[in-house]
């Protein structure tokens, strides 16, 4: 399994190009105002499937709580990612274009199922892999991930308790 | 919402002050003033005093919205998108360095931290001898710095430092490293440590506070959420800006557009956006000079973890700095770095520390035991600090600045001294911002560790939030495209009035550096066109 992972990830230029035709395809398939972030289908679901990768250890262990955690951390992501520049938004399109797309799932990360049928270790061998990629489009795909989930996550009061954060002076929030 | 504290911004909308929201424009619209100002933060809102109180008609045009104490929760889920450029997720164009720049009225004036020096002399001499700035020394710019310390309330910082602050003079204490107190531009602060978005209390004499409230009161007109576009020009005259109004949400076009026109116009954009405004314009730019040059103090960040609580997110956010490590190499050798404390805040440290899962958690929950320390290295004094270059990507400026070996060695020096005066300071365990550090709990292992970490591209965390230059002001048109007066060299109706003008970074946080030097550049503008000394704002 690693090993057949880890070739398809010395796809190199082949993925580069992938990534591109991935977010080039999903964009086609787009409604029209292709300009803001759209987030549905299988896109949401490699959301769905990432978000808990990277909060593991930090997100609440009771099940309907953590589902709503990850809920709302998808969510944050999502209006995270609507504020940013349209140019942005397209890069961000992009890169969720490529994970929507099967195909470039398979030879880019590795995932041979559907996000919603891959394991957390699956997905979080894959950002391990893109973290420390040889190729900077992969790395930065990583930093990108790694931001919006942990930033979507802190952001909310419902993680505070856990790390000691008593939040702002209420008076005044 | 509270009702305990007064909103000056919320008064002044009352007396009648003249403010365009972009946003809510229902049709195309052309306005006139003496002078158009583009952007209100510390060069724009400094340069929009100085002209209104000399009887002049301002026009100041932002691309960030009006808000107001009553808007600032405290809350970074808010804050990020409402206050920063691009969310505060802006980066180098290899993602290489994450910059926070403000964008909101004021500025980075609203969201910054406070920390106010002055130029360096090492800085300003430099300057003279490398870039023919020959009236740019100590005692010629004494007089703007004092005028401008005055108006802004900078002073020395009455309460101890926060432990965050504490740890970093308790360290180098230890070591036999000087470190020095930080001034601050606060009346009446609470100590709260929420600087970064925006203060509640109305203690922070930003732009919003001050400069830009006495503008309007004196007739200045403000229009938010307008992005400027181009300069359309003439031969050697700027005859309008064209601004595209954006929608309430601050980022798409709402397709209503401003024609601005003025005898004159002063570019305060900002260094980025600044140089990306001419460039949109094809400014005149014989020697191929604009937007390159553009500095960051690129920073290093090493988390120490301490048996006590720090609680890094209270309190004044930067009191203690440490000049240490810009003197004990030249000026001009390899590079030296500024250390200080950064204020930490769930969003801020989850995001730039490495890593993902249990292994980030388990820092996370360390969150009141964590003491934060920045690296700040002084770029641009050497020929391998070149700076780097602001491009166009699809209209928008983008700063490409490669990291190069040159800058790796400082990092890692960076690294090391940061560690070294965490360990000596208590820390239990110190973690660098590096992709493949690990929390290291002695000094000895962490000097052997991080003397090996590979320093490259994605590797090693770098941020900025500290943007100077590209548009170099130079004493020849060789060497910058605006001469010494902050005019733009071949255009009769243009002036830079920014950190853009910095032909080198400054080797500390830069907001009084601004601030005086754009108070010499915006007298001496309004004594030019009124023919008569241009005022003095006081506080």
């Amino acid at each position: 399994m690693e090993t057949n992972r880890r070739s398809f990830l010395k796809a190199g230029v082949v993925g580069a190009l992938v990534l591109a035709a991935g977010g080039g395809i999903y964009r086609a398939t787009q409604a029209p105002n292709p300009q803001r972030f759209v987030l549905d289908g299988e896109a949401r679901a490699a959301l769905g499937a990432i978000v808990p990768a990277i909060l593991a250890g930090a997100l609440p262990a009771q099940a309907a709580e953590r589902k709503a955690a990850i809920a709302a951390t998808v969510a944050g992501v999502h209006t995270a990612i609507s504020n940013l520049p349209l140019a942005v938004q397209k890069e961000v399109q992009d890169l969720f274009g490529l994970l929507a797309f099967a195909p470039a799932r398979r030879l880019l990360t590795g995932v041979a199922t559907s996000w919603a049928e891959a394991g957390e270790s699956e997905v979080a061998a894959f950002l391990q892999d893109w973290r420390m990629h040889r190729l900077a489009l992969l790395r930065t795909a990583y930093g990108a991930l790694h931001d919006l989930a942990l930033g979507a996550w802190y952001a909310q009061p419902a993680s505070w308790n856990a790390i000691g954060y008593p939040g702002p002076m209420k008076e005044l929030s | 919402m509270n009702d305990f504290i007064p909103d000056p911004i919320k008064q002044g909308i009352a007396r009648g002050w003249r403010i365009i929201d972009g946003a809510a424009l229902d049709a195309d619209r052309t306005l006139e003033a003496d002078v158009v100002i583009v952007g209100s933060g510390a060069g724009g809102g400094v340069t929009a005093e100085i002209l209104a109180l000399a009887g002049l008609n301002v026009l100041i045009v932002e691309e960030g919205a009006l808000r107001s104490s009553q808007d600032f929760k405290m809350r970074e889920a808010e804050a990020y998108p409402s206050l920063y450029q691009e969310s505060a997720a802006r980066q180098t164009l290899d993602k290489g360095v994450k910059i926070l720049q403000g964008r909101t009225v004021g500025g980075s004036t609203t969201v910054n931290w406070t920390s106010s020096f002055r130029t360096p002399p090492s800085t300003l001499a430099y300057w003279r001898s490398h870039f023919g700035l020959a009236g740019f020394d100590e005692r010629a710019m004494a007089p703007w710095f004092e005028t401008m310390e005055a108006r802004l309330q900078i002073g020395d910082w009455q309460a101890a430092p926060n432990e965050n602050n504490a740890l970093l003079k308790r360290g180098a204490d230890k070591l036999g490293i000087p470190s020095g107190l930080i001034r601050r531009n606060v009346k009446g602060c609470w100590n709260l440590g929420y600087c970064g978005m925006g203060c509640p209390t109305n203690a922070k004499q930003s732009m919003l506070l001050t400069t830009i409230p006495s503008a309007l009161d004196h007739g200045a007109t403000l229009v938010t959420r307008a992005r400027a576009e181009r300069f359309e020009i003439k031969g050697e005259h700027v005859e309008e800006l064209l601004c595209t109004a954006l929608q309430a949400d601050g980022v798409a076009p709402s397709g209503r557009v401003l024609r601005l026109r003025a005898r004159h116009f002063v570019v305060a954009g900002g260094a980025i956006n600044s140089p990306a405004l001419l460039l949109r314009s094809n400014a005149p730019d014989p020697n191929r000079l604009l937007g390159k040059r553009t500095f960051l103090h690129p920073t290093l960040i090493s988390a120490g973890i301490f048996p006590q609580r720090v609680d890094a997110y209270a309190g004044a956010p930067q009191t203690v700095y440490s000049d240490h490590f810009l003197h004990i190499t030249p000026i001009d050798g390899p590079l030296g770095y500024k250390l200080e404390a950064p204020p930490l805040h769930p969003v801020l440290l989850s995001t730039t520390m490495n890593g993902f899962g249990a292994d980030h958690a388990a820092m996370m929950r360390q969150f009141p035991h964590i003491a934060g320390m920045l690296a700040l290295l002084r770029d641009g004094f050497h020929d391998e600090s070149p700076g780097g270059a602001v491009l166009l990507k699809d209209g928008a400026g983008v700063l490409d600045y490669p990291l190069n070996d040159f800058l790796w060695d400082g990092a890692r020096r960076a690294l090391l001294s940061m560690a070294e005066i965490q360990f000596a300071a208590g820390a239990s365990a110190v973690r660098p911002a590096h992709e493949t550090a690990r929390a290291y709990t002695s000094w000895a292992e962490a000097k052997r560790e991080i003397t090996a970490l590979p320093q490259a591209l994605h590797m090693t965390r770098v941020a900025s939030a500290h943007v100077m230059g590209g548009c170099t002001m130079a004493g020849d048109e060789a060497r910058g495209v605006v001469d010494p007066d902050g005019r733009y060299r071949n255009l009769a109706n243009l002036s830079v009035h920014d950190g853009s003008l910095f032909p080198t970074s400054i080797g500390a946080n830069p907001q009084l550096s601004i601030y005086g030097l754009s108070a010499r550049l915006a007298s001496g503008l309004a004594q030019d066109i009124t023919g008569q000394p241009a005022p003095r704002p006081g506080a």
